[in-house]
């Protein structure tokens, strides 16, 4: 393994363990502050009990995503010092703004868990809905500084070094909005079907489980929502690396020829010997249509790209294709139980339904996963697309192999810690038999 | 405003950080410290204690390094970098450390485990508080040695990437912070263990014990190994250069000395805070204007003008908020009703 292939590896598993940490900082607290405010209406224990169960599973997570997310900060500098010397000040304003909000976000994550008989009720729910608000900050400023990655603004470029920098334009770059947004919404997709899968596989052992169907109203609620959105943000993310980043879009697509009247690809492989996509289900015109809006829109193709520009197609393209079903299929799920939901005005409790959730549960992480795969292969062999590539901002240090085994080793078995743990909690929730019987004027949900 | 004046404010404003990660932070891991040390019949109570006194604000205190490092990729890019390459062994360390110390807390304190469990993960939250500091002062004393070489020389591994840290200069400055941070977290239980005489003469006791340790490896990093191993530091920190801070770090430190033995124990809190922020402050002058000694400095190495100008206005803006949220969260589990 060389060292510039272990330095990717180590921030590619990096970035791949923390961003699960990260995006339950973000949504958790919203399903806390939702079973919080439940309880705060109706008094009923039920809330209060999974308001509280939610917390302690939000505190494992934020702690190791607070410490997994320090380790990246570091990382930076001791993998990419080129990059960072380079990049550092010009994306220096979000990640200002970022340790900004991940502090406040540390300051009211201590006082939600700890705070529930030291401050007033109200204040304590308030202080749950801080963490959600500067969680989704702190996630948008760091994609902000990715998407600056993708397409670097707010520089003058000569002699290897950035000039006349203008930080607020590098913060406003072409692809920070629909980035942002995409991944925003991704979060609480993600971490509302894990969570629903989570309790839809306990209801199926105890069906009138109080306890579990309200948390799983409220995850598929949380989801379901945030799912059908999705696909417009995506579109919208597509649109923005059609116009700015066109050799990752000809990558996503397995687009080897710049042609007009470019067909939507579903499947198949990129041959990058011969140039050639097989076996694909083709939608002609589709791309052009999905990519510009005009069916007879000219679409760029890898092969007029220098081979020492071209992302590494198999990977992007395939990626792609799992991002593309895990979205859909969940977006399909939310419009499904929507329907169930309001033609049985109240949730959906089949044994094929919960089924269906529990398979469901892994779909939006993956997806998350995918799509960054997409987003950080498809900038190679960049780093700051079109200025400096990844093997120029790669550290001197040799052996670097031994840091990226040491990296993967740790989070192997803290991955493992938090799922047992986690699944304990699951366990560790009440039966119906131990929940008290339903409050007589419980609002409805 | 100029560029040199923006840089010292930067410069500045990272020091701050780093002293309050050390005042606040610091005492978070010498609590650990103490969790690996606990003895006796009250072992278990002073566990208790130090959970109790972690618990709610650790995650906050952790902040102010990733700040620092923020700041530091910002304002001075390449002394980050040479930072990161040089270093990169302590640093990775470092970073096992911290991601060990805090998972194991946070397993610990939310898993609902058993004893065993609970035994576990709190021996690897203990051990992770014990090598953190060590690693981390080992950093600090590495930066401030003049060993480390921008651009790497590329004569060997052990010149480029061990030497400026495996030496006993960095190593006596890692065991030193272990020593205050254990001696800071050792003055603060005292506060947190009101209500309970025998638990409060048991930390009682620690302070009293680690601060001679600090007072006997402070003494021995700073006459006998910084005049070698950190040449170019060594007469500005000591009582002929350090002037009026270094005497007003031995004044602090007298004070908690003799508060904690008239068991003033709130009094004591203060006066141990302040001997660990002269300190990094002390530290931090003496460095001036070097950010990596002896080649990396901090009017050379600073961002482009417009970069400190918003970045510095983005600390005022986000001061403005954090404080007062800071504030809100250290009375409500700090202040006084919260025993």
């Amino acid at each position: 393994m060389t060292d510039l292939l272990a330095a990717r590896s180590q921030m590619a598993m990096s970035l791949a363990f923390h961003i699960v940490f990260a995006v339950a900082g973000i949504a958790m607290p919203v399903l806390m502050g939702l079973a919080e405010g439940r309880w705060l209406r109706s008094r009923d224990p039920v809330d209060l009990e999974l308001a509280k169960r939610w917390m302690r599973g939000t505190a494992i997570l934020f702690a190791v995503g607070a410490v997994s997310g320090t380790v990246l900060s570091f990382e930076l500098g001791l993998l990419w010092p080129r990059f960072m010397e380079l990049a550092g000040p010009i994306i220096g304003m979000p990640f200002s703004l970022e340790g900004f909000a991940f502090f406040l976000e540390a300051i009211f994550l201590g006082i939600y868990i700890y705070g529930w008989d030291r401050v007033p009720p109200r204040a304590h729910w308030a202080a749950g809905w801080m963490v959600a608000l500067c969680g989704a900050l702190s996630g948008v400023f760091v994609v902000t500084a990715n998407a600056w990655m993708n397409t670097p603004a707010g520089f003058r470029w000569q002699d290897g070094r950035a000039w006349e920098i203008d930080p607020i334009a590098a913060m406003l770059n072409p692809a920070a909005a629909s980035q942002c947004v995409h991944m925003a919404v991704a979060a609480y997709v993600a971490i509302g079907f894990a969570v629903a899968g989570i309790h839809a596989h306990a209801l199926r052992r105890d069906k009138t489980n109080r306890f579990h169907r309200r948390a799983l109203a409220l995850s598929l609620l949380m989801g379901g929502v945030a799912a059908i959105a999705m696909p417009l943000t995506g579109d919208w993310s597509a649109k923005v690396v059609a116009k700015t980043q066109p050799a990752k879009l000809a990558a996503m697509e397995g687009q080897w020829k710049t042609e007009a009247r470019a067909p939507l690809r579903s499947g198949g492989w990129p041959d990058e010997e011969n140039e050639v996509t097989r076996g694909a289900i083709e939608i002609p015109g589709a791309l052009s249509w999905l990519a510009f809006g005009d069916a007879d829109a000219t679409v760029k193709g890898l092969s007029d790209f220098p081979r020492e520009d071209r992302p590494p197609v198999g990977i992007v393209h395939a990626a792609f294709q799992i991002l593309v079903a895990c979205g859909s299929a969940l977006a399909l799920l939310s419009v499904v139980s929507a329907l169930l939901a309001w033609r049985r005005r109240g949730l959906p409790d089949s044994d094929l339904f919960l089924r269906i959730v529990t398979w469901a549960s892994p779909l939006g992480l993956i997806a998350i996963e995918a799509g960054w795969t997409v987003t950080e292969v498809g900038r190679q062999p960049w780093v700051i697309t079109g200025f400096l590539r990844t093997k120029d901002a790669v550290t001197p240090m040799p052996g670097l192999v031994v840091p990226f085994l040491l990296f993967t080793l740790l989070y192997l078995f803290l991955a493992v810690v938090v799922l047992v743990l986690l699944r304990r909690q699951v366990f560790a929730s009440p039966t119906s038999a131990e929940l008290p019987a339903e409050p007589a004027a419980e609002p409805s949900a | 405003m100029s560029p040199d004046l923006l840089a010292v404010l930067a410069a500045a404003a990272i020091l701050m950080a780093l002293a309050l990660y050390a005042v606040t932070g610091g005492a978070d891991y010498g609590g650990g410290v103490w969790d690996l040390f606990a003895r006796g019949p009250r072992a278990d109570r002073q566990r208790q204690t130090i959970e109790h006194a972690i618990g709610p604000i650790w995650e906050a205190n952790h902040v102010w390094l990733i700040l620092a490092v923020v700041l530091l990729f910002v304002c001075f890019p390449s002394a980050y970098a040479a930072i990161g390459i040089a270093l990169h062994v302590p640093l990775t360390l470092l970073l096992v450390g911290i991601v060990l110390r805090g998972s194991a807390f946070a397993f610990r304190s939310y898993g609902d485990m058993g004893p065993s469990g609970l035994r576990a993960w709190g021996r690897v939250f203990a051990i992770a508080s014990l090598v953190t500091p060590l690693m981390l002062g080992t950093i600090v004393g590495a930066i401030s040695s003049g060993s480390i070489r921008v651009p790497p020389t590329g004569t060997s591994f052990w010149t480029d990437y061990l030497a400026p840290w495996l030496a006993p200069f960095p190593l006596g400055v890692g065991v030193f912070a272990l020593a205050l941070f254990s001696f800071l977290a050792a003055v603060y239980l005292m506060a947190e263990a009101r209500g309970d005489d025998a638990l409060r003469a048991d930390f009682r006791r620690r302070a009293l014990v680690s601060a001679v340790a600090v007072a006997l490896i402070g003494g021995f990093v700073l006459f006998v190994l910084a005049p070698r191993g950190a040449p170019l530091l060594a007469p500005r920190l000591g009582p002929s250069g350090g002037g009026v801070l270094f005497w007003l770090v031995l004044l602090a430190f007298a004070g908690t000395v003799v508060l904690i033995v008239r068991r003033s124990d709130q009094a004591a809190r203060v006066f141990a805070a302040l001997v660990v922020f002269e300190i990094v402050l002390d530290w931090g002058v003496a460095q001036f204007p070097a950010l990596v000694q002896p080649s990396v400095d901090l009017f050379r190495a600073a961002a482009p003008k417009r970069v400190l100008e918003l970045v510095l206005i983005a600390l005022a803006a986000g001061g403005v908020l954090l404080l007062p949220a800071l504030i809100y969260l250290f009375r409500v589990f700090k202040g006084a009703r919260s025993s």
